[in-house]
């Protein structure tokens, strides 16, 4: 299928494009870029005047609830999710049920994707058998069946000695090992930042600390062992600065901060609304800003949503009752426009943090609009607001905190390995 | 935002937490109660304001003396209570706590007085109810207690006249108190200018200050002058979490024994949510003493749930 | 239209004329607050009544809580005499649909059984809802369903009839 997508506003961070042109798909490719390649005769003709068009997004972190937990949401709604927000590659955390720990599980995962035929999905293994912070897991077999990295999820691996072990494991392989730093007798019972906020609503904290103890023990084994990590959705200010200091330092460091925590803060709990029940917890004003500050300048790779679609039921309870979590694929793209208005950061430089940047993560040569590479391409209209609804979003997670305020960009077309697989105007 | 307490008039339509409610309506409510305290002085205790009303106690944390109280302020008010033990009964089978309020609100109850382990449950359950019912919080998780903060400040406002005088202290674990946040949140209201928080570091909250008190470790520094002093109830589940490491130490720094209580001005007053711990967080001679009002803090409390009853169902 | 009040301190010289022969050393005034205190208490001194006075609030009796609510200012509830037996003189200022009347007597009757209440009144408007009725009266006045009559008092404490609305 040949695709001519004309006169839209190409911008693709890699080649620092940023200009109106046209782009040229072929055979799942992209043909070219600017002009049309000799004897180009378009099947399909996508008019993206006044529309941005830009290599699809990358999303470190999404779950997609299969297997195990299917009443939340499924692979196909999930994945329906994605490519309507844009979403044109996405990794996966273990924490299915059962985890991802044997290679049979994420081969039948990764044919379910593929059978789809929607985003690309990349999964990351679970570190230990179980996740239960025991045993090591067959990471070289994982990595043949298609795991881009390991991790484990949000389970807290108390034992400093299996996690020195893993990451010497790891790094024997030259594996990137996600690790999400929180201290897991810290945090323990702990479902809100502990500060003002949690002090007032009487909720059971978790101090700031839990996760700069995390980064320093994390970073310690670093130096020992040599391995790669990412860090998970920061949350601290001491947690950037001490990013920093350690890519100054030159430890194969990277890391990410989630798009709640780039721009709420706990003072959105408000009368205890569990829409906001979320993992790490929204912290101080000062910690927010920070994070903001901290992926302007570089220090966090990527911004990614955190996809974790929760049922309904498990929001009507309690605040320390509820699930924690909040539906994100379809607000990655608006939540990343939101920051760079703000922020006063161009669109280049803001898309960069959730394409090529998240594909740098990944170790994938992804995320960017070269001749010869797949044709993953978002077109969206960045000067169009969409209220956030329930009624408008695919997931089956309707749990956002968001819900109600206006965002602005909606996507028109996603189109993965040149096929259109998002349509706004069919739906 | 608005506040989940009020309706779309500005009248109080819940009372869920004391933090947000202006000082006119916390004084409408003190002098309310002081009238009930007039018809519970008499011998017929009654007046027939909620006859025909129904108040369902919905206590899904245990409390007898609590309770008990509530049930007497809504059949003094000529209320039909109905008193439902949730800790043992639905809940265990599994059914979520909004199923209950429904399946309970079919049942035509005009009041819920809910009481959760879990901080928010009221406000959660508030937000659930049709708009003809009115819930009142009777104690949720660590957050408020807010017709204890009532009845704190009624029975201050009883014995001290002016609170922009005043200096209290408030001791003990307020780490996991709702008593103390209500309490704290109804004095600031009520303009007072001092409001200390006394007790180790372990049990008292981070940012705690931003409140609008002064903290102190050391109870007698912390004790100095003041005019009001309200003890907490020390759990013995704080031994267990690495909190406090027992109930000997904590009374030796922080019990409160007369010789503590001199430090305190001459004609100071002693308060106590209760049940007391004796020899744990107060010494029997203090709490039998002529500084402690504790006794006139249940009197006071059934007058004031009368009063929050009355204006809530009237709203 | 231009009603012409009577005025009330002449008023109040008739129902002391009218009150004096029935009273005894056992007799006990109660006034319905706010109007009818004022009254109650001109009436108490002016008939040397030796039970000090009654003060009644019927916030608490009122048959409309559901419509209005509580009333935002409660004033004192005081009986500062034994119920049971006594012959008791109800006061209030106007006696319109006699509902505040009926809300006191139920209140008197919560403390204690009285031998027998009677009401003195310094209007009656007209407008019964209640079968109640005066034994000891002002004046009768026609007043429009629209407009509230109401008696307060001067700095000097010299009683007057005012229209409230």
């Amino acid at each position: 299928m040949k695709i001519h997508i004309k006169n839209g506003r190409l911008i693709d961070p890699k080649s620092g494009t940023d200009a109106r042109a046209d782009l040229y798909i072929a055979a799942g490719k992209v043909a070219a870029v600017g002009k049309a390649p000799d004897g180009f005769s378009a099947n399909r003709v996508i008019d993206a005047t006044d529309l941005v068009v830009c290599p699809g997004l990358i999303d470190l972190s999404a779950r997609l609830r299969e297997p195990g937990f299917e009443y939340k949401a499924t692979l196909e709604s999930e994945m329906m999710a994605a490519v309507a927000g844009g979403v044109t590659s996405l990794a996966c955390p273990p924490d299915t049920d059962p985890p991802l720990d044997e290679p049979g599980l994420v081969e039948m995962l990764k044919h379910r994707a593929k059978t789809l035929n929607l985003a690309h999905v990349y999964p990351i293994g679970a570190l230990t058998v179980g996740l239960a912070g025991e045993q090591l897991t067959e990471m070289a077999e994982l990595r043949d069946a298609g795991c881009v990295g390991f991790s484990h999820a949000d389970i807290p691996l108390q034992d400093n000695q299996v996690l020195w072990r893993a990451l010497q494991y790891a790094a024997t392989f030259g594996f990137c090992v996600w690790l999400r730093p929180q201290d897991g007798y810290l945090a323990k019972d702990g479902v809100a930042h502990d500060g003002e906020m949690a002090t007032r609503l009487g909720l059971p904290g978790i101090p700031a600390f839990a996760e700069t103890i995390a980064i320093a023990t994390i970073v310690e084994l670093m130096r020992a062992t040599g391995a790669r990590v990412h860090l998970c959705r920061l949350s601290t200010r001491e947690g950037v600065a001490m990013v920093r200091a350690a890519k100054r330092e030159g430890l194969a460091l990277s890391c990410d901060v989630g798009i709640h925590h780039a721009h709420l803060s706990e003072m959105d709990l408000g009368y205890f609304d569990s829409h906001c029940h979320l993992l790490p917890p929204l912290r101080s004003a000062r910690d927010r800003d920070a994070l903001r500050e901290g992926l302007k300048d570089g220090t966090i790779d990527a911004l990614c949503s955190d996809h974790s679609p929760v049922d309904e039921d498990s929001k009507l309870l309690p605040f320390g009752e509820s699930e924690a979590g909040a539906t994100g694929l379809e607000l990655l793209l608006p939540l990343t426009l939101k920051w760079a208005l703000e922020m006063k950061v161009t669109l280049a430089q803001a898309l960069a943090r959730v394409t090529q940047q998240p594909a740098r993560v990944l170790g994938l040569d992804a995320g960017h609009l070269s001749m010869g590479y797949a044709a993953d391409v978002c077109i969206f209209d960045p000067e169009q607001y969409r209220r956030v609804s329930a009624a408008d979003l695919k997931s089956q997670g309707k749990n956002t905190p968001f819900l109600g305020i206006e965002l602005p960009g909606k996507v028109r077309y996603t189109l993965v390995q040149g096929q259109v697989v998002y349509d706004a105007g069919t739906g | 935002m608005r506040n989940p307490q009020l309706n779309d008039k500005g009248e109080l339509q819940h009372l869920l937490s004391i933090e947000g409610l202006p000082r006119e309506t916390l004084t409408h409510i003190l002098d309310t109660a002081t009238s009930f305290v007039g018809v519970t002085a008499r011998e017929v205790k009654k007046v027939p304001l909620l006859r025909g009303k129904s108040v369902f106690n919905l206590f899904f944390e245990n409390s007898t003396r609590t309770r008990t109280t509530f049930e007497i302020a809504a059949k003094r008010l000529s209320a039909d209570v109905i008193n439902l033990n949730i800790a043992v009964s639905s809940h265990a089978k599994g059914e979520t706590l909004l199923d209950t309020v429904d399946n309970l609100s079919a049942m035509h109850a005009d009041m819920f007085v809910v009481r959760h382990a879990q901080s928010g449950a009221p406000h959660l359950i508030a937000r659930h109810v049709a708009t003809h019912l009115h819930v009142v919080n009777a104690g949720d998780g660590r957050h408020a207690h807010p017709t204890q903060g009532l009845l704190d400040l009624y029975t201050i406002r009883h014995y001290k006249k002016d609170f922009t005088r005043l200096s209290v202290a408030i001791v003990g674990d307020v780490l996991h108190s709702r008593v103390a946040r209500s309490l704290i949140h109804a004095l600031t209201v009520m303009g007072t200018p001092d409001i200390r928080v006394i007790g180790p570091m372990t049990l008292i909250p981070a940012g705690v200050e931003k409140l609008g008190v002064a903290v102190f470790h050391d109870l007698e520094r912390g004790l100095r002058d003041v005019d009001v002093v309200v003890m907490l109830r020390l759990q013995s589940e704080r031994m267990r979490g690495a909190l406090l490491p027992s109930a000997q130490e904590f009374f030796k720094y922080y019990g409160l024994t007369p010789e503590k209580l001199a430090l305190a001005k001459a004609d100071a007053i002693v308060m106590h949510p209760g049940p007391l711990n004796r020899g744990v967080e107060i010494d029997s001679a203090v709490a039998d003493g002529s500084h402690a009002v504790i006794l006139s803090q249940v009197t006071f409390g059934i007058a004031v749930r009368m009063a929050v009853m009355s204006i809530l169902a009237g709203n | 239209m231009t009603l012409v009040l009577p005025d009330p301190e002449s008023l109040c010289a008739e129902l002391v004329r009218q009150l004096k022969p029935k009273v005894t050393a056992d007799t006990a005034l109660v006034g319905i607050h706010t109007g009818g205190v004022w009254l109650a208490e001109r009436l108490h001194s002016a008939l040397g009544i030796a039970l000090p006075l009654g003060l009644l609030d019927i916030s608490f009796y009122r048959d409309d809580f559901d419509k209005t609510g509580l009333h935002p200012q409660i004033k004192p509830t005081q009986i500062p005499f034994d119920v049971d037996g006594r012959h008791i003189v109800l006061v209030d200022d106007v006696l319109y649909t006699g509902r505040t009347v009926r809300g006191a007597m139920n209140e008197l009757f919560d403390y204690g059984r009285p031998a027998s209440i009677s009401l003195a009144v310094l209007i009656d408007r007209g407008g019964r809802e209640l079968p109640v009725a005066a034994q000891f009266l002002g004046a009768r006045l026609e007043i429009p369903a629209a407009r509230m009559l109401v008696l307060d008092r001067d700095e000097n404490g010299k009683l007057r009839l005012k229209f409230d609305a």
